[in-house]
C-alpha cells in the first residue's frame, strides 16, 4: 500500500532525517505550470502559463488579486491556493482595518510562511501543496517572495516556479543584473522571455495561455490578459521557444497537460522510487 | 483615579501637546506627579483625559503592538495615523461590550513630513484637527486654540505655540478645580519626539486682592 514506510505520516521522520510527504508536496509544486516574477526598483512582475484541460475548457486562474498593492501566483493545488490566497486577503484587511496601513509585502508573507510550517508539524495534516510567487508593493518599494509548502519563503529579485521552471531559471540567473534599472517594459520582456523557455516545443506564448501581473510603489496592482496582452507579447521577436528541450528529456517528463488515460503518472512516483533506491543504497 | 485637560496644536515644525501631572481622586488631588503623555514609537506622542488606570492599560497595548513591531525587523514603523486607527478600533471595541476604557485620548505625531493631530474617546468617537482639547480645556481653552492656530498651522513659531500652550493651562490651572500647576509639554517634529521633564506654571495672584464677596 506504501511505496515507503515513513510515507504515511506527516510528523514521522525517516531515518535519514526526512519527511516524505513534505517532499510530495514540494513535487506537487513542481507539477503546476510554470510562473516567473521578478522585479526593478520601481516595478514587480508576475507572468505566469496558464493551462486548460481541453480544446473546450477555459483556462484556469493563475494570477490572483490580494490587495492594492499586492498580487500572487500559483503553480500547484489550485485549491489549496484558494485556501491561501483567501487567507492573505483576510490578513490584508485586517492591517487596513486595524491599523489604516497596507500590509507589509513581508508580514503577509511571513504569516503564510507560519501558517504551512504548522501542516508540517502536526499529525492529521498535509502540507499545502503550493507554492506562491508573491509580489508587493510597500513604503520599502517592490518585493518579489516565494512561499514552500514547507513554510519556507524567500526574497528575490527573479525568480521562477512550476513545470520546467528551472528554464526560466536559467534565463533570469544570466540577465538578472540588468534588473534593477529596467524600465517596466524590459522587465516584462525579460518576464516573458523567461516564461517562453518553460515552453514545451511546438507551443507558445498566446493572448490565452499568458496572464502577467504588475505592481509598482504608487501603482496598483493589475492583472493583464486577453486582448490587452498582445502589446506585451509583441515586445518578443518569437513566441515560441528556440530553445526547448527535445521531449523525452528528464525536465520534459513534468508534462504540461494531465496525463492521458492510461498513461502512468510518472512524475512523481520515479521520485519516489529513486529515493527508495537511494535509501536502500544507503542502508 | 482621574486626569483632566490635554491639549495639543498643530504649528510649524509639527505638533505640541500638554498635560498637568495631577491624578485626582474625585476632588482630592490625590498624586500630583504622574505623567499623562506618553511616547509611541519613533513619531508619536498619546495623551490622556479622564481613569488613569485605564490610560495605563493602554500603555501596555501600545507597548505589546510597539514591541511586535520592533521584532518584525522589516523596516517599517507605526506611524501616528496607523496608532490613532489602532487605539479608536481598542476603544470602539471596548463601548460596544459595554466595557469603555474610561479616556478620552489625544494622538498627535509627525512622520515624513505629515502632521497629525487626532482625537478619540470612550465611544470610540474620532474626529482630526489642527487643534484639540479634552475635558475642561475642551470649554476653556479650545476656543483660545483655535483662534491662535486655525489657518496659521503652518506659521505658527515654537516659541508661540510654546506660549499659546503654557497660557491655555495656566488659564485652566486658575478655573479648573482639577487641574494642576505642574504640566509637561511634548513636541514631535522631524527631529524626532521630545516630551519635557514636568515643570510649574508661573502664576500671578494679585488679582486675588480685588475679589470680594466670597468670605475674604
Amino acid at each position: 500500500m506504501f511505496r515507503n514506510q515513513y510515507d504515511s505520516d506527516i510528523t514521522t521522520w525517516s531515518p535519514q532525517g526526512r519527511l516524505f510527504q513534505i517532499e510530495y508536496a514540494t513535487e506537487a509544486v513542481k507539477q503546476g505550470s510554470a510562473a516567473v516574477g521578478l522585479r526593478s526598483k520601481t516595478h514587480a512582475v508576475l507572468l505566469a502559463l496558464k493551462r486548460s484541460s481541453g480544446e473546450l475548457a477555459s483556462y484556469q486562474k493563475k494570477l490572483v488579486k490580494i490587495d492594492a498593492h499586492l498580487g500572487v501566483a500559483i503553480a500547484g493545488l489550485t485549491s489549496d491556493a484558494r485556501v491561501l490566497t483567501t487567507f492573505m486577503r483576510t490578513e490584508s484587511m485586517r492591517s487596513r482595518l486595524v491599523f489604516d496601513r497596507p500590509i507589509p509585502v513581508h508580514r503577509v508573507v511571513a504569516a503564510v510562511g507560519d501558517k504551512a510550517q504548522i501542516n508540517t508539524q502536526r499529525y492529521g495534516g498535509r502540507p499545502y501543496g503550493v507554492g506562491l510567487l508573491v509580489v508587493g508593493a510597500d513604503d520599502a518599494g517592490p518585493h518579489l517572495y516565494e512561499c514552500n509548502p514547507n513554510g519556507t519563503f524567500y526574497d528575490y529579485v527573479a525568480m521562477s516556479i512550476g513545470a520546467r521552471s528551472q528554464s526560466a531559471r536559467t534565463y533570469l540567473e544570466k540577465t538578472y543584473q540588468g534588473f534593477a534599472d529596467a524600465s517596466l517594459d524590459d522587465l516584462i520582456r525579460h518576464g516573458l522571455h523567461a516564461l517562453r523557455d518553460t515552453l514545451q516545443q511546438e507551443k507558445e506564448l498566446t493572448v490565452l495561455n499568458t496572464s502577467i501581473g504588475i505592481v509598482g510603489v504608487g501603482k496598483p496592482f493589475e492583472i493583464v490578459e486577453g486582448e490587452e496582452l498582445k502589446r506585451y507579447l509583441s515586445l518578443l521577436d518569437s513566441t515560441s521557444n528556440p530553445a526547448a528541450p527535445p521531449a523525452g528529456s528528464a525536465d520534459a517528463a513534468m508534462e504540461d497537460a494531465p496525463p492521458a488515460e492510461g498513461e502512468p503518472q510518472v512524475a512523481v512516483d520515479t521520485a519516489a522510487e529513486e529515493r527508495q533506491a537511494g535509501d536502500r543504497m544507503e542502508e | 483615579m482621574t486626569g483632566t485637560s490635554v491639549l495639543a496644536i498643530k504649528y510649524k515644525d509639527g505638533i505640541m501637546m500638554a498635560g498637568d501631572t495631577l491624578s485626582s481622586y474625585g476632588s482630592l488631588a490625590r498624586f500630583r506627579d504622574t505623567r499623562r503623555i506618553v511616547q509611541a514609537g519613533d513619531y508619536t506622542v498619546v495623551g490622556a483625559t479622564g481613569e488613569v488606570s485605564d490610560y495605563q492599560h493602554i500603555k501596555h497595548l501600545l507597548e505589546e503592538v510597539l514591541i511586535e513591531e520592533y521584532y518584525t525587523e522589516d523596516g517599517h514603523k507605526l506611524g501616528p495615523r496607523n496608532i490613532f486607527e489602532y487605539l479608536s478600533r481598542v476603544m470602539y471595541n471596548r463601548r460596544s461590550n459595554f466595557n469603555p476604557l474610561w479616556n478620552y485620548l489625544v494622538v498627535a505625531g509627525f512622520k515624513e513630513g505629515d502632521k497629525f493631530l487626532g482625537y478619540v474617546d470612550l465611544r470610540g468617537t474620532t474626529y482630526q484637527a489642527s487643534t484639540i482639547a479634552t475635558g475642561y480645556g475642551s470649554m476653556i481653552a479650545q476656543p483660545l486654540l483655535r483662534k491662535a492656530v486655525e489657518g496659521r498651522e503652518n506659521e505658527v513659531t515654537e516659541e508661540e505655540a510654546l506660549k499659546l500652550l503654557e497660557d491655555s493651562m495656566r488659564i485652566l490651572w486658575y478655573r479648573d478645580a482639577r487641574a494642576w500647576d505642574k504640566i509637561q509639554v511634548a513636541k514631535v517634529t522631524s527631529e524626532g519626539v521630545t516630551i519635557s521633564e514636568p515643570y510649574k506654571l508661573t502664576t500671578d495672584w494679585t488679582v486675588g486682592e480685588y475679589v470680594k464677596g466670597y468670605g475674604a
